[in-house]
């Protein structure tokens, strides 16, 4: 699984540390500051300790893995950012990878609350370096998965989300219901035209590009209609599965992949992991073709990541959670930098 | 004209839209953890004054538009058109009246204001910030009635009508701002 919810950071007004610069030195202002407030910062560090509380409480183990690592993820809507050296080394996008391969080698529960990175990713909700919570459960599915970040996010965020269940809604019946499409079945044309009804036209996708449709139409019509505090989309098309299995159902192939919202923000990606190296060969042998086809970089294959599936993954379900976005969601802020102490415009 | 990658967008960059002009007004980047990557522009039609929205694909470009702006020594209007000169090149330009538009009622010969060029023809025109201006009309204020902060219509040299005090008399030569319109100070000699 891998985060969904890759928060991050905004734009911040301030100096421009290139602006100005006379005689070697910076003119920075006031931009040495901490763009969040220090009240802020103790918050976060008290989600962080209730989260780890939460954890040891159910006997799910804290790990911590490498940052560095010679392989990186071929998604090619994630941009790994490479440190210079021989051979050059991928900062991570998400632990997935590693934790898996402790997954593999029967380590049990796991969780970890660290760093990933994704370039490119700058905006009110996005800071290209962000924190992660994910964890994995073996013997659970995704359905189980959600229940469980349910009750972490009550009690992480009680003041957001009431008692009552959260609502839980497959990714076809949300489209049929506010767009009135199939996301599992209708062309591209048919997607055109419910883009063009919500006035959103103006990307260019390739003719075949479904998902690129169906992730504009999700992002910008879909998610806005959710109800507020907590709900839960599951059963995404199976061309999104990115990780997870696909289910014969008799709406077709699904993906047993679930996201979380709270009042309408993206705040975490679930996955029933997929176990089949064979079938994960695959998809990443489709994602380094699509890499090639947009002219980007292909990154060298995770070939441990793939020993530790044919060694045998244990049947899990995975999730990871953006923590800046649960910190803004507990704060009230409007921005990632207003959770962030120095965001990467002031790093 | 140069193009603008999606993460090159900021707001106050001037680009083409639908083959008009267009000042960015806000960008915001959206993303899904999973899947491609959008940016919202919300941007103002520089001909129009309309605001809208458009949603790129992250990694699209918009064409840069030939848009910028220049002080200008403002001539004399012709009945037509309005004509200004660049005072260094000594080039001169021809506004219409729609893109002169309200700042009109602040121009005086010889000052000089700020016109937006849009491939190289005035687009825009916006006066000065602060003008001062003579009244040529206003009716005689009550004597003894400073202090209630009454005011009265003054007409000024330039056509304009503004609100004055009741102590300012015709003749008189006061500062306006022109952004709202409204009287500031008697000016300072």
């Amino acid at each position: 699984m891998t985060g969904t919810s890759a928060p991050s950071g905004g734009p911040v007004a301030g100096a421009d540390p290139s602006a100005g610069a006379a005689g070697g030195g910076r003119a920075a202002g006031a931009d040495w500051r901490p763009t969040a407030g220090l009240d802020v910062l103790r918050l976060r560090a008290r989600l962080a300790a209730r989260a780890r509380a939460f954890f040891a409480a159910r006997g799910v183990l804290e790990v911590e893995t490498p940052l560095l690592a010679a392989a990186a993820t071929p998604e090619p809507h994630l941009a790994s950012l490479v440190v210079a050296g021989e051979p050059p080394r991928y900062l991570q996008t998400s632990p997935e990878f590693h934790m898996k391969r402790l997954l593999a080698a029967g380590i049990g529960p796991i969780y970890q609350l660290g760093r990933a990175f994704r370039g490119g990713e700058a905006g009110r909700r996005h800071n290209p370096e962000f924190t992660l919570l994910e964890w994995y459960r073996p013997g659970l599915d995704h359905h189980r998965l959600m229940d469980e970040v349910e009750e972490l996010l009550r009690a992480l965020l009680p003041e957001r989300i009431g008692p009552a269940p959260a609502p839980r809604t497959a990714y076809g019946e949300l489209f049929r219901r506010q767009l009135g499409v199939d996301p599992h079945r209708a062309t591209a044309a048919e997607l055109d035209r419910a883009i063009a009804a919500e006035g959103l036209s103006g990307p260019t996708f390739a003719p075949d590009d479904r998902d690129g449709r169906l992730q504009l139409l999700m992002a910008l019509a879909v998610e806005p209609r959710l109800p507020g505090g907590l709900v839960f989309v599951h059963e995404f098309p199976a061309s999104q599965a990115s990780l997870a299995r696909v289910q014969r159902t008799e709406e077709g192939a699904v993906a047993e992949r679930f996201e979380a919202f709270v009042d309408r923000v993206e705040l975490a990606n679930g996955f029933h992991e997929l176990g089949d190296a064979d079938e994960q060969r695959r998809r990443f042998a489709a994602d380094l073709a699509g890499r090639r086809a947009a002219g980007l970089p292909e990154p060298p294959l995770d070939e441990r990541l793939l020993a530790a599936l044919e060694a045998g993954l244990p049947d899990c379900a995975g999730v990871a959670l953006g923590f800046d976005r649960l910190v803004m969601l507990a704060a009230g802020a409007e921005t990632i930098d207003e959770v962030l102490a120095f965001p990467a415009e002031r790093a | 004209m140069p193009s603008y990658s999606t993460n090159e967008l900021r707001s106050g960059l001037k680009v083409m839209i639908d083959g008009e002009p267009c000042n960015i007004v806000d960008t915001e980047f959206v993303k899904p953890g999973k899947g491609q990557a959008f940016v919202r522009v919300k941007y103002r039609v520089l001909t129009t004054g309309r605001v809208n929205e458009r949603t790129l694909k992250s990694g699209e470009g918009l064409e840069a538009a030939d848009v910028h702006e220049t002080d200008m020594q403002y001539l004399y209007d012709d009945g037509s058109s309005w004509h200004f000169m660049e005072p260094s090149s000594y080039e001169q330009y021809e506004a219409s009246a729609e893109a002169v538009g309200d700042a009109a009622q602040w121009l005086r010969e010889q000052d000089v204001c700020t016109v937006t060029l849009y491939n190289n023809v005035p687009l825009s025109v916006t006066p000065p910030k602060f003008v001062t201006l003579e009244i040529t009309q206003t009716d005689p204020g009550v004597r003894g009635d400073t202090s209630s902060g009454g005011t009265k219509p003054a007409t000024l040299e330039t056509g304009a009508v503004v609100k004055v005090p009741l102590f300012i008399q015709q003749g008189e030569v006061i500062k306006v701002d022109t952004r709202i319109g409204e009287y500031v100070s008697r000016a300072k000699d």
